[in-house]
């Protein structure tokens, strides 16, 4: 054998090396990608780029297998005429066709009634153009997978703090001392959260990791706290109660930046009870907080307009106004409200000791007051206080599914807001800090339509399919106040669903409620499988037929990369590529990458050719749209605008002149601009030069405070991030929520809710956060059903589509129930054993795994790594198949019926957030005579044409050579 | 350990054939003294083929173990540190030698080449049987020091391994020797089933000392000290990989305790007990086919024996690898 | 001499299989390669790796500790699989203390795999050699690489740096140090075995609040401190 020290990988074939950004999960880290001869031989990670600094991981080094993956499809498909859906008998067709059938039936649907015609996509990241395109196209039945992923976490936030976690926002473990996790393992921000963690712990910071389960980054926690599931909030509350009593809160940071000092009417006979007192000035129309409000002054012992320069304002007490008003300062009404919830009162709801609650209580706050960090940097407020410096209070928070997957995660999400508030940490070193484009207004801008006029033939939706409700009036309803989406997103069942509700897409669509559609086209999105609650109800929802023959969903269309479940329904499937073989931009518009410090925005470049006949979607969005004659898609004379998508990006405009495009960098004619500026048509290259991401680095002074700093915030106005430059005063108390409970008090003006939902309204849009048990729990026999049910992905997996990846596969090639010791004990089973888990709506039998790391009460499972036999391009008698299962089958998408209604969602009833961590279960032995395979088990699915022919036993990969074998 | 039928059949035909090979110079020896009746050349020479028919056999069924037996002539390499790879060296000198002697006795050299003493005629066979019978012993201690020389597997590092192998191969061989006389109506059955039976006790107080040692047996290595967290508390829940790995087909036998068991059970019954007991009744009955069955009952015990000897052998890399998840 | 080898932090392992796969990925097109797979569609999919990172629980609830730990070859200085191979396959370098396999030398007896109680080496079953961790001894001596590069794929993968390369032989090395200063420990040391890599054991932070801290005298409730007449009965209505 050679002698190592003499070889040189580079003297090995003809060897590339290209910068793109990856797409193994939604992290997007920038990755240089080696090829030798043309294949893949090595993917690293780019040492220059701002998010992952050269590490990677364990998913984009797995790259090359999703690459050669024989799971993928390369061929446009076409459900053979008399072949039965879900039977995968497909034929091969070309692109022209299936454009040609696309188009025919898509004009058709948009002259006669476009909300016909929906699009839900698994991923975001590619909302600016799915979106567009669906407005485009005049249908408001739009959105991406937000709805039953984290939706709680963005509403929950944004609505309390103008900025939210992931990619607008996150915990500053650079300077904090204290970092708190709560109901996170692993996370969409995935390589930057693990390198800063390491760094965080090797500073010698504390960090308390809050969760049912310890895996993943509660490993390495100095503290691990368990908890029931779906009782964050009263913890959180509990936590609060007690640095509102113990006075550990930041007064100072209250006054100036919060709602807190502000005077709220309470005066329940009032219509206005509950709303911000609103003085008589002149105030500009817009969608900003206006300043008319008041504080009541301790030294005049009388009202003051807010921010009077020297004004000192009572947090607390009950004033009458000289128009004989009552009013309470907000900080005042959240006193009131946390005082019922002692540490004593969430000891056995959260199943954790007062005592500790307590010790958490004082440690956050004794770090935040004690360990003041003061960095010597000038700022200017909005309302033109100088600061000499930027001061933080080092304790920081991270959050994710744990607190948003449950019905109670909005107001659950909403109390760590406050928390984090009242502990003075937002957009200050050390706590919460923004990323571009937040901090956007309380709620941002963009709205949803309003009604069903938005929706006409031949004509783009007036209005954005997604969108942000402040009030009543900005609901998508029709004249009874019912839904017109067809996920009834923005509708009174679901006010807040600012990210929609795709999990109930299929059962709506197949139930006709609100009405049915024509086509469905899919993205990216398994929703016969590991995307859907209910899966085995929805896969026969998906194949289920009228009387006379006709499918109940005329029409599917799925673009995926993989032979997924979902395929196999598709009546037209489109071949996506993989990440290597396309361009992508990761918008501003969108979900970009920002940092603490700047704007960043980032871009894919092809560095393989399209596998067969693969065609990126978004070159596809363009095609369509062009044939469509979208009106963004095509020139005043009808003609085609954009000849591919690469040519969009660089030339699309979001209206004629803006100068805001898809890409923030090198803007201009140029190339010289930064976010806005005339499209550049060397856009590309700039990219390409630059690593494939662009970063705009913020002055220092205008990297903190971004809520109220004048300075940033007019050059955020100047380069089109913000429509004003008015303060984003942070909503300790939620008017926009008391303006919808109004509604269903019946004391709005405007519209209210059916009077079926005026209780659900009334009770969840509770100014002030409270902890409620999950909906599914008030609706279930929790003696019956004792546990609550998890499921996590292992972070070899996390968030991405590769779990059937030969390297990862071999990692994690099934799972197992995880379960305390004592659960096994109690229903006479043991460690390895096969076992049912049941709930109220179905069973899996699966093989079960005893853990200490788990709060006995709970029981969880490694999501997504189940499959159905035979796809994914794996044999049928994969381990996936064989031994994996799926808790999906548990899981129902509606709550059985109650008074709100028969079909209402399994979902958060403010943001229509998938509860998926509300399950019951209960768990038993199977019986030693039943097969030892998992169940339900799924006819297998045949490998499709166009797919690589089956792999054999043996795989030596070797890049350059492997293609040629 | 995984039981590879590879080295089970390589150690206990090798062990059978030097044992044969043994008793065939024995005899030799004892005829040479006198006490024995001296046999013909070809008694010799066909034990001899016999014997080296078995090596070859071991050896053949050595290279299903190797992954790649065209290699296996580089084994000879690292003899100064290999015990491995001194038996690669010994085995064809056994071998040459085993073919030596037969061919000595079968071609009847058998001039005396020198006197030693007042009536130690030594002739050619009579120094190749002494050669091929240092040669053995030292094939013996190789083959067994492959095992015991593994300080990791702890049931196997120990002088016991040594003389189980020594013993129990020998009396394999000397119980194949009395069958081979009571198969050719040869008197000497007698003589070598009591060597047999000497040597299978030799190799019961050797395994059973084995055994007891092993069931008192304190393993250094802990799941404490392999990933070196301090708590008594500490299973593995996760070893990396679903579907398993080098580690886990190599280092386990994969069988359950009571299988196990019952071929502790089952070698104990057929290698001890049941030989001497038909070579008992075969010197009462003077009967041709027990000696036979003797020695097939004991080679089978014998195999079950070093299934055994892997199964019990438990690798401290097996605390890496005890549980899937 | 040179002895290099990597220190694997558990205080900050995370438990990603990043330094798996990377590994994989590296040395499955490199000097080491292929790393092959057997089943990899299939069932019971398994292959060759040189590294796996494997949890473990420690103690009980609530008091558990989850700690995950990877492990690869650990290049002992007294490495036992060397001078069992019989044909001088597995070596151990002079010049850098990294074990090593000469796959055309081996006969694949697995014979070194015995005599490693860590588990460390891995037969590759289509090939029939035996593979192990070589420390990625083809990018750290390949002078055509940038100084950043000249490191172990599963070094340069790693998010939390949880793997640190260097010389343990150089006192002033970054390895050393951590080992001095962090309480670096080897694996089973019971077999003399002197594993190079070693491992940094968890080290916990705790915050220690005094009850003089919880208030203090700006306590802002101070500044909050009213009461509200409302006509009820004082001192004031019966003393005199």
């Amino acid at each position: 054998m050679q002698d190592p020290v003499s070889h040189s990988d580079s003297t090995v074939g003809r060897v590339e090396v290209k910068e793109t950004t990856c797409y193994m999960c939604a992290c997007r880290c920038g990755i240089r990608v080696h090829l030798r001869d043309g294949e893949v031989r090595y993917i690293d990670g780019n040492p220059n780029h701002p998010l992952n600094k050269g590490v990677i991981c364990a998913k984009g080094s797995s790259g090359i297998m999703k690459q050669y993956s024989p799971g993928r499809i390369t061929q446009p498909l076409r459900r053979k005429a008399g072949a039965e859906r879900g039977e995968s008998a497909f034929e091969v067709i070309s692109w022209d066709e299936a454009f040609g059938m696309l188009t025919e039936r898509l004009a058709r649907l948009r002259a006669e009634d476009p909300k016909k015609f929906a699009l839900f996509t698994g991923r975001d990241q590619m909302q600016a153009l799915t979106g567009m395109f669906a407005k485009q196209f005049g249908t408001p039945n739009y959105a991406a997978h937000g709805g039953f992923c984290s939706v709680n976490m963005a509403a929950g936030l944004i609505y309390t703090i103008g900025g939210s976690f992931w990619e607008f926002g996150g915990p500053d473990l650079e300077r904090a001392k204290l970092f708190v996790m709560i109901g996170t393992a692993e996370d969409h921000h995935s390589n930057p959260l693990k390198i800063a963690i390491s760094e965080f712990k090797r500073r010698g910071g504390r960090f308390i990791s809050i969760n049912p389960i310890r895996t993943g980054y509660s490993a390495i926690a100095d503290e691990w706290v368990p908890i029931k599931p779906g009782t964050d909030g009263a913890l959180i509350l509990a936590i609060t109660h007690e640095i509102l009593s113990k006075g550990l809160y930041d007064r100072e940071f209250l006054v100036q930046y919060t709602n807190a000092a502000e005077l709220v009417v309470d005066d329940e006979s009032r219509a206005d009870h509950g709303l911000f007192y609103r003085a008589e000035m002149h105030v500009e129309e817009g969608c900003f907080d206006p300043q008319n409000k008041l504080w009541w002054d301790r030294d005049i012992d009388g009202p003051i307009s807010t921010h009077t320069p020297g004004a000192d304002p009572r947090l607390m007490g009950s004033y009458t106004l000289p128009d004989g008003t009552p009013v309470k300062p907000s900080f005042q009404l959240l006193k009131e409200r946390v005082e019922q919830y002692t540490p004593e009162w969430a000891a056995p709801i959260t199943g954790i000791p007062a005592e500790t609650i307590r010790r958490l209580a004082h440690e956050m706050g004794v770090t935040a007051r004690d360990q003041k960090i003061e960095l010597p940097i000038k700022w200017t407020d909005c309302w033109d206080n100088e600061h000499e410096s930027v001061t933080g209070n080092p304790v920081a928070f991270h959050a994710m599914r744990g607190l948003a997957a449950h019905s109670n995660g909005f107001q659950t999400i909403r109390s760590l807001g406050i928390l984090m508030t009242v502990l003075g940490t937002i957009d200050r070193p050390g706590g919460f800090r923004h990323k571009a484009p937040y901090p956007r207004p309380i709620p941002p801008c963009p709205k949803p339509p309003h009604g069903p006029e938005a929706v006409q033939p031949n004509t783009p939706l007036d209005g954005l399919p997604l969108g942000w409700p402040a009030k009543p009036e900005d609901l998508f309803v029709d004249a009874d106040g019912e839904a017109v989406r067809i996920d009834k997103a923005f509708s009174w069942e679901y006010p807040l669903s600012v990210h929609g509700l795709m999990h109930n897409v299929i059962t709506n669509a197949w139930r006709g409620d609100p009405y049915p559609i024509d086509t469905l086209l899919l993205f990216m999105a398994n929703m016969a499988w590991n995307s859907t609650m209910n899966t085995v109800e929805v896969r026969k929802m998906l194949v289920d037929k009228h009387p006379n023959g006709d499918y109940k969903i005329p029409f599917l269309v799925v673009c995926d990369t993989f032979a997924s479940e979902t395929v196999a329904f598709a009546d037209l499937v489109l071949p996506d590529t993989t990440y290597l073989e396309r361009h992508d931009a990761l918008s501003m518009l969108d979900r970009p990458i920002s940092e603490f410090d700047g704007p960043v925005d980032a871009v894919r470049i092809p560095v393989l050719p399209p596998k067969g006949e693969c065609k990126p979607f978004q070159d596809v969005l363009i095609e369509l749209g062009s044939r469509l004659k979208l009106p963004a898609f095509v020139k005043a004379d009808g003609s085609r605008k954009y000849r591919d998508y690469p040519d969009f990006i660089v030339n699309y405009e979001t209206s004629p002149g803006s100068g805001i495009g898809f890409l923030a960098g090198w803007r201009g004619k140029s190339g010289d601009q930064v976010l806005k500026g005339e499209p550049n048509p060397r856009q590309w290259e700039m990219y390409a030069q630059n690593g494939c991401f662009y970063h705009h680095e913020l002055p220092r002074n205008y990297q903190y405070m971004r809520n109220w700093n004048k300075g940033y915030l007019h050059w955020a106005r100047a380069h089109g991030m913000i429509r004003y430059a008015e303060p984003i005063t942070l909503h300790l108390y939620s008017e926009v929520l008391q303006k919808f409970r109004l509604a269903a008090q019946g004391k709005w003006p405007g519209r209210q809710p059916p009077d079926r939902l005026r209780q659900r309204v009334e009770t969840y849009f509770d100014p002030l956060p409270f902890h409620y048990d999950p909906l599914e729990t008030q609706l279930t026999d929790t003696r019956r059903y004792p546990l609550n049910a998890l499921t996590q992905r292992p972070m070899a997996m996390y968030h991405s589509w590769d779990s059937q990846n030969a390297w990862l596969r071999q990692i994690h090639s099934h799972n197992y129930l995880f379960l305390s010791p004592s659960v096994g004990i109690a229903n006479g089973f043991g460690d390895g054993d096969w076992i049912w888990v049941e709930s109220p709506h179905g069973r899996v039998r699966c093989m079960c795994r005893f853990s200490e790391a788990v709060e006995p009460g709970t029981v969880w499972t490694w999501n997504a790594i189940g499959k159905a036999a035979g796809a994914w391009g794996l044999g049928a008698s994969a381990d996936e198949a064989r031994k994996g299962f799926l808790l999906n089958h548990l899981i129902a998408e509606e709550l059985p019926a109650h008074d709100a209604g028969d079909h209402l969602s399994n979902s958060d009833p403010v943001t229509g957030q998938a509860a998926w961590f509300d399950v019951r279960v209960r768990v038993y032995k199977a019986d030693p005579s039943e097969p030892e395979v998992t169940s339900p088990q799924f006819t297998p699915m045949p490998r499709l044409p166009g797919q690589d022919r089956k792999r054999g036993k043996w795989q030596a990969y070797m890049a350059g050579v492997f293609g040629k074998k | 350990m995984h039981p590879a039928f590879s080295v089970i059949f390589l150690t206990t035909l090798l062990g059978a054939g030097q044992g044969l090979y043994l008793a065939m110079v024995t005899g030799q020896l004892y005829a040479v003294a006198r006490f024995l009746p001296v046999q013909e050349d070809q008694f010799y020479a066909i034990g001899s083929l016999v014997a080296l028919v078995l090596l070859i056999a071991g050896l053949v069924a050595s290279f299903f173990h190797l992954g790649r037996p065209e290699r296996a002539w580089r084994a000879a390499a690292m003899w100064r540190t290999s015990w491995l790879s001194r038996e690669v060296i010994v085995l064809p000198i056994v071998m040459a030698l085993v073919f030596a002697y037969a061919v000595a006795h079968w071609m009847e050299w058998t001039t005396p080449l020198f006197q030693l003493g007042a009536a130690l005629q030594v002739d050619s066979t009579l120094l190749l049987g002494l050669l091929g019978t240092l040669a053995s012993l030292a094939l013996f201690v190789c083959t067994a020091m492959i095992y015991a020389g593994v300080k990791f597997l702890q049931e196997w590092h120990t002088p016991l391994t040594v003389s189980n192998f020594i013993f129990l191969g020998a009396a394999s061989g000397f119980m194949l020797a009395a069958a081979y006389s009571a198969y050719i109506g040869n008197p000497l059955v007698t003589f070598f089933g009591t060597w047999a039976v000497i040597l299978t006790l030799a190799g019961l107080a050797s395994r059973l000392a084995h055994l007891s040692r092993n069931a008192h047996l304190k393993h250094k290595s802990t799941v404490q000290t392999a990933i070196g967290v301090r708590h008594r508390v500490l299973f593995q829940k996760a070893q990396g990989a679903t579907g398993g790995s080098f580690n886990t087909r190599e280092f386990f036998h994969g069988q359950s305790q009571a299988v196990v068991d019952t071929v502790r059970y089952l070698y104990l019954i057929l290698v001890f007990p049941i030989p001497m007991l038909l070579i008992g009744a075969a010197y009462v009955t003077e009967s041709q086919s027990l000696p036979i069955a003797a020695f097939f009952a004991q080679f089978i015990g014998l195999l079950a024996e070093r299934w055994s000897f892997f199964a019990e052998a438990r690798h401290p890399q097996n605390l890496y690898y005890q549980s899937v998840a | 001499m040179t002895q290099l080898a990597l220190v694997i932090d558990l205080n900050v392992c995370v438990g990603c299989h990043a330094c798996v796969t990377s590994c994989k990925e590296w040395n499955t097109s490199g000097w080491a390669g292929p790393m092959v797979d057997q089943n990899p569609y299939d069932g019971s999919p398994t292959g060759t790796f040189f590294n796996r990172v494997q949890t473990f629980e420690v103690g009980t609830f609530p008091n558990t500790e989850t700690v995950h730990f990877p492990k690869s070859c650990l290049h002992c200085e007294e490495p036992p699989c060397v001078p069992v191979c019989p044909t001088g396959a597995s070596y151990k370098r002079p010049d850098n203390g990294i074990v090593l396999v000469d796959y055309d030398k081996c006969i694949g007896c697995k014979y070194c795999s015995w005599a490693c109680p860590y588990g460390a080496r891995e037969v590759d079953e289509q090939q029939k050699v035996m593979k192990k961790c070589t420390l990625c001894i083809d990018r750290i001596t390949d002078a055509k690489l940038s100084e950043r590069d000249r490191k172990p794929a599963c070094v340069l993968a790693c998010p939390t740096s949880a793997r640190l390369f260097g010389d343990v032989h150089d006192a002033d090395s970054e390895v050393s140090v951590a080992i001095r200063e962090r309480g670096g420990y080897q694996l089973m040391p019971e077999w003399g075995t002197k594993p190079a890599n070693h491992y940094l054991p968890r080290q916990k932070i705790r915050i220690h609040i005094d009850q003089d801290e919880l208030t203090r005298v700006d306590n802002p409730l101070r500044r909050e401190d009213l009461t509200d007449y409302t006509g009820e009965e004082t001192l004031d209505d019966v003393a005199w």
